[in-house]
């Protein structure tokens, strides 16, 4: 393919010269996918400092720090900081960065709502955070916001619901935009098959979204009546149910756990094939097994609330249908492994990111499969084994992946290489730190520690320990990034257009960096 | 926790060391890493359940596992690896969509047998109602007239304030003890009825393998039928508020002629006011 960007003469504007005028209107696609990406950085470290407090309180048994009431504000904050601030608006700004230099179109499709999906972030996230400083603190009945209990959050209460109201409009706003542009912008000839996986991960993930995300609004907005308008949608007293709000919680809280995870598998699906210098194994497959993945992920709901009291068909429902899932994620694990047979390896911090990926998240996959099993569950639920399987997901799962697609695309995004020696370094520490904080905590669960506790008893005292030690070490780590990315973005070895060697792919075919609107023309894909 | 019976398991065991030799150097004899067999026929099948997935998961790990090391190893560039050009393969992928497909479905019958087994509460012997508390729990030995509260135990209760200069060693089972425990037979099916007053508690022994969710307004049922006399800690296994990690479960199972004593026991005015006395007044309500 040629340089297509360079064959068009260019009367495009370039960015606003005007510091925060640009920043504050910016429509761009590159513009808001980088702000996209801060934000996630910063709020990263932020929910990363809460999670801290969390394993230094849990280094010993007894209380040294923190009051139990705070302790359980960290909890909730750190997750939901976590979930909305740190892995959501990354992938939001990956798919506005990388979509439409992948499918050769000049911008996303609707730059203006763009705009506003990004900068009401800051805000929800204002709301969120300035609950730690009110009367009675920050909400503390843990991130799911199961009533009775969250009902009795103090003046925090209407912000907490008003913040997730803003988290999802944002989150819908990205994802009909994700949708528009991959439907009407791809370039002539990129049929929806022979589309990149990233496009097609996020073009699943933003339905589950638009599915998702009102959901989850209705839930919040019948706490906030059941507070203040009398209502009484989760109040046995006056007929309802507090249960109904878990079912409608996971409905959508369990796709959401798939928002944040099928982006990831995009990812890795574009990185090995490019270190392995081979076509990835099952283009079409891979596909099918993410909408696969999508589609049950509506009917599985129910297996993070086997204790609750559902009658025995439901349990079994559920637990055969979340087993199910395994076997469209064994394909995708299957498929990239076979990607890597006979292929032709190279190490570069990306694929090493991308290979800790695999690794880890199948062994979340397996703790995952096991919590399937109902009347084991009934062992496992709401103890550090649930917290071990969710990080691995989450940390060399979902977090993972992010920093390889950042590693992979930051020489494209930046012109410049960054230091291959501290990104491996980086590597190391993570995946050192990582395991040291997660692997102990299935011993801890299994050993009977529960989860969202303040102080434990001695016997799990050895476990914690290392657990904190590690945490410390991912979370230090995670400062050598920070470095690594500026000090990219300042300067540094020049990147060519291809930059990896394996590299395939439109936005392999535009200069490093690519010009402000990326595709004017666009690439004819054969 | 009791817990006897609980047997190393080479591989857990090989990573637990590990874990400790990195953590502290060396291993405490009575470090738990496992989920506890524990004294009931359905602990024990949730157990050999457990480790049948655990075994299933580690063979699938070791052979996916080992071809990517195999590639990672053999197939490197700087080892002058040339790329073939494969990408697609209808039998292989076939064949590893059906194959763990037909292991969840043989993996299923057993655990849907188990799971019917723990959900029949009929033709129990007795009952007692649990109701959860923000944060102890309440037990209600229904048609015997006997019911109490059940609290953290004192001592545990002060080691646990912030500050405290309080050696967690000289506490007795510290956070896992309460003021009254809630005393069973063995060998009768037990049946719970257990509700709450306020917000959803979970009432959790390991060593019965029994976890249900105190939901207010509602009322969930569970059963147990214990096979040795002794005492089963537990906790609190669904976020209640501040206190949660403080509301201990504590179980005495007694012989059938013990227990009835104790139940005696409990009807005469005599123990009650003393009970009442050393508990504290606010926290015995021994009718």
């Amino acid at each position: 393919m040629t340089d297509h960007a360079l064959v068009h003469d260019d009367h495009a504007h370039g960015p606003d010269p005007h510091f925060v005028r640009r920043w504050l209107t910016t429509t761009n696609h590159k513009d808001l996918g980088a702000l996209y990406l801060w934000l996630s950085l910063v709020m990263f470290l932020v929910g990363g400092v809460m999670a801290l407090v969390i394993r230094a309180e849990l280094f010993q048994p007894g209380m040294q720090l923190v009051r139990p009431e705070f302790f359980n504000q960290m909890t909730t904050m750190h997750a939901l900081v976590m979930i909305f601030g740190g892995v959501m608006p990354a992938f939001v700004g990956l798919s506005n960065w990388l979509l439409p230099v992948m499918i050769g179109a000049p911008d996303m499709a609707l730059p203006r709502i763009n705009n506003w999906g990004f900068w009401i972030l800051p805000f929800a996230f204002a709301l969120l955070i300035a609950t730690l400083f009110m009367p009675g603190g920050a909400p503390a009945g843990g991130w799911t916001m199961y009533p009775p209990l969250v009902l009795q959050t103090g003046p925090a209460f209407p912000f907490l619901i008003f913040a997730v109201h803003l988290l999802g409009i944002s989150s819908i706003m990205g994802a009909i935009n994700v949708i528009a542009t991959i439907l009407n912008l791809r370039a002539p000839g990129m049929t929806l098959m022979k589309m990149p996986l990233f496009a097609w991960s996020w073009l699943i993930t933003a339905f589950l979204i638009i599915a998702v995300m009102p959901v989850l609004a209705g839930a919040v907005t019948m706490l906030l009546t059941d507070r203040y308008f009398g209502t009484s949608f989760f109040n046995a007293a006056g007929g309802g149910d507090p249960v109904l709000f878990q079912h409608v919680f996971w409905f959508f809280g369990h796709p959401e756990v798939y928002i944040l995870i099928l982006p990831a598998f995009g990812i890795v699906s574009h990185i090995i094939p490019t270190f392995s210098r081979k076509p990835l194994f099952g283009h079409a497959s891979m596909v099918y097994a993410m909408a696969a993945i999508a589609f049950l992920s509506f009917i599985v709901w129910a297996h993070h609330m086997f204790t609750v009291g559902l009658p025995l068909a439901g349990m079994l429902f559920f637990m055969f249908a979340t087993m199910i899932i395994a076997v469209p994620t064994g394909v995708k694990v299957f498929n990239w492994t076979a990607t890597m047979w006979r292929g032709s390896l190279s190490f570069e911090t990306p694929m090493l990111f991308a290979l800790g990926f695999v690794f880890m998240f199948t062994i979340g996959g397996f703790s995952g499969l096991m919590l399937a099993m109902a009347p084991v569950d009934f062992q496992y639920h709401d103890t550090y084994f649930v917290v071990a399987h969710f990080h691995y997901v989450l940390v060399p799962g979902a977090v993972y992946s992010i920093m390889a697609a950042v590693y992979f695309w930051l020489p494209k995004w930046t012109g410049h290489m960054y230091d291959e020696r501290l990104g491996k370094l980086h590597f190391w520490l993570s995946t050192i730190g990582v395991n040291l904080t997660f692997f102990p905590m299935h011993f801890s669960g299994l050993a009977g520690m529960p989860r969202r506790i303040p102080d434990y008893a001695l016997q799990f005292t050895t476990f914690n320990q290392i657990s904190t030690v590690g945490a410390f070490l991912f979370g230090f780590s995670q400062l050598l990034f920070v470095y690594v990315v500026i000090k990219c973005v300042r300067g540094g070895e020049k990147a060519t257009a291809q930059v990896w060697e394996g590299a395939e792919g439109l936005e392999w075919t535009l200069p490093s960096p690519p010009p402000y609107h990326s595709f004017t023309v666009p690439p004819v894909v054969r | 926790m009791k817990g006897e019976g609980m047997r190393a398991k080479g591989l857990l065991k090989a990573l637990a060391a590990l874990m400790i030799g990195a953590g502290s150097g060396g291993a405490q004899a009575d470090l738990r890493y496992n989920m506890p067999v524990g004294v009931t026929e359905v602990s024990r099948g949730v157990h050999d359940l457990h480790m049948t997935m655990f075994w299933i998961c580690v063979g699938i790990g070791l052979l996916v596992f080992s071809a990517i090391i195999y590639s990672m190893v053999r197939f490197r560039k700087s080892a002058g690896a040339q790329a073939a050009n494969f990408h697609e393969n209808t039998t292989i992928e076939l064949v590893w969509t059906i194959i763990p497909f037909a292991i969840l479905v043989i993996m299923t019958v057993p655990a849907a047998g188990l799971l019917i087994k723990m959900d029949d509460t009929s033709q129990s012997d007795l009952t007692i109602k649990i109701t959860g508390y923000q944060w102890k729990w309440h037990y209600d030995y229904l048609d015997e007239n006997v019911s109490f509260y059940s609290v953290l135990a004192q001592d545990s209760n002060a080691a646990r304030q912030l500050g405290a200069q309080i050696d967690l060693k000289s506490v007795d089972h510290y956070l896992l003890n309460v003021d009254r425990p809630v005393v069973v037979p063995i060998g009768q099916k037990i049946r719970f009825l257990i509700t709450s007053n306020d917000v959803i508690h979970a009432w959790w022994v390991p060593d019965l393998a029994v976890k249900k969710d105190a939901v207010p307004g509602f009322i969930n049922e569970f059963w147990t039928r214990i096979d040795v006399p002794g005492v089963y800690r537990g906790q609190c296994a669904e976020l209640c508020g501040r206190d949660h990690g403080f509301m201990p479960v504590v179980v005495e199972a007694k012989t059938p002629e013990d227990y009835a004593a104790w139940l005696e026991a409990q009807r005469e005015p005599k123990i009650e006011s003393a009970a009442a006395v050393s508990a504290g007044s606010t926290l015995v309500a021994a009718r």
